[in-house]
């Protein structure tokens, strides 16, 4: 628990909870078993209105506070890291289109996101580009009124059901940003297979080949889609995927509680045994103190504060960090039980690791916080 | 937008905020209101993202789409510029 949630926010927290409880985590070892979502489930989170959770009301959306929004990545989180990871790149397509896009495209895409007609995904990464994105290797080419995208854009979460892309390209060395519609000739999806965790979450590689998009398709000005669009992006996923990793480390921490109350070796439940307790207060503590940076970040987003950027970096770092701890100790704990299809905890494990490098792997994150930090620190 | 609207500031009261602003960022004692932040290699590449919302916060106005231009965010001058037809188009 947080201190200082208002009495809405708590209610809130209790009705994602809810859900999470009963429409995700039972299902949530099949679904990474068969390394997919059931069209059901994206259907389910549409009308609860989740696709639309962080969307302005007055474009059909929930638009919660940060906050609160924060809360809703936790729940799901929580239950199941591929949810969360789809609630995670429909949500940065949206935003940085209410951040940066037109009316036009505001007026256009806006209220269809938010009630889940269409699912959006995000194509910045390429088979050559991860951590340095600013360096993609996708054209884009004008043609009359058009841009021509030509290109590879792999590791797409949810690429394999959305409808809506969001790709990054160069046009005469600018960064650009488009939307692409999947029907778009010369746009194809293939899917990704095998992936070590977040197994749900229906990866594509995107290969463009001479794919036509109209010029009212470019999201923010030329030049600006990797410093303004993609970081607006970015910022908003690093933010959700924090408080994912804080539902990772809390559902560690249910598993292991519970396990530790109910397994007896030596005599005794592992609870009474001191070095069990050693692990639990770890990832106890520290789930706490990832919740609270969470928070911290959320209310800096809530007030458009700049250092909410630097919060929410330093809020990823860690939450991300302590959940593949926490995770790693809750298979510990159970033993041979933690590492096998009859507990969740080997999927929180898996998963955990993918969190330490999506988003800015932990190394990035690294670099850029101590560049802060620097900042702060030099009179 | 949480920033408080400032239609009497003068030119001189917003660049010497934005001047304190970027200094925060950039490690160096000054900073001339005509050099360019960009070009001195001091700023990540998430301070471009941090300047739109200080200007946002700071003088209580929208930085949209069409503002979008580096050259808007390069210097002092031009992001005071910026605030000033902002500002005035309020």
């Amino acid at each position: 628990m947080i201190a200082g949630l208002t009495a809405q926010q708590r209610e809130s927290r209790a009705a994602f909870r809810r859900f999470a409880d009963e429409a995700i985590a039972p299902r949530a070892d099949d679904f990474d078993r068969e390394e997919r979502l059931p069209p059901e489930l994206v259907a389910r989170l549409a009308r609860e209105g989740y696709l639309g959770a962080n969307v302005p009301p007055e474009y059909g959306g929930l638009g919660l506070d940060a906050l609160t929004y924060g809360l809703l990545h936790e729940e799901v989180g929580r239950a199941c890291s591929s949810v969360r990871s789809l609630l995670t790149v429909h949500a940065m397509t949206a935003h940085a289109l209410q951040r940066w896009g037109t009316r036009e495209q505001k007026t256009k895409w806006l209220p269809r996101l938010a009630s889940g007609e269409t699912v959006a995904a995000f194509g910045l990464t390429e088979p050559e580009v991860g951590s340095d994105a600013r360096s993609v290797a996708a054209t884009a080419t004008v043609e009359g009124g058009s841009f021509v995208l030509d290109g590879r854009k792999k590791w797409v979460t949810f690429g394999q059901g959305a409808s809506l892309f969001l790709v990054f390209a160069k046009s005469d060395g600018r960064d650009c940003a488009f939307l692409v519609e999947r029907e778009t000739p010369g746009l194809s999806v293939r899917p990704i297979h095998g992936m070590l965790g977040v197994r749900a979450s229906m990866l594509a590689e995107l290969h463009l080949e001479g794919c036509r998009v109209p010029r009212e398709n470019l999201v923010g000005r030329e030049g600006a889609g990797f410093s303004y669009v993609a970081s607006t992006a970015l910022d908003l996923g690093r933010y959700t995927v924090a408080w994912g990793c804080v539902g990772i480390g809390q559902a560690c921490l249910e598993a292991s509680f519970e396990y530790a109350a109910e397994r007896k070796q030596f005599g005794v439940f592992l609870r009474e045994h001191q070095l069990i307790q050693r692990m639990l207060t770890d990832m106890l503590a520290q789930v706490r103190a990832a919740r609270l940076l969470c928070h911290q970040a959320g209310a800096l987003r809530e007030a458009g504060d700049p250092q909410s950027v630097t919060e929410t970096s330093i809020a990823k770092y860690f939450a991300s960090t302590v959940a593949a701890r926490a995770a790693a100790d809750a298979v510990q704990i159970q033993g041979a039980r933690g590492c096998s299809a009859e507990s969740p905890v080997q999927r929180y494990l898996r998963d955990a690791k993918i969190m330490e490098i999506i988003e800015g792997s932990t190394q990035m994150q690294q670099i850029t916080i101590a560049q802060s930090g620097y900042q702060e620190h030099a009179l | 937008m949480s920033g408080t609207p400032h239609s009497t500031l003068g030119a001189d009261e917003i660049r010497a905020r934005v001047t304190t602003f970027l200094l925060r960022h950039i490690r160096r004692p000054e900073l001339r209101d005509d050099e360019n932040i960009f070009a001195l290699g001091f700023v990540n590449s998430l301070f471009a993202m941090q300047l739109v919302m200080f200007v946002e916060q700071e003088f209580g106005v929208a930085v949209e789409n069409d503002d979008l231009e580096i050259d808007n965010f390069s210097t002092v001058a031009a992001i005071a510029a910026l605030v000033e037809r902002k500002t005035a188009a309020r």
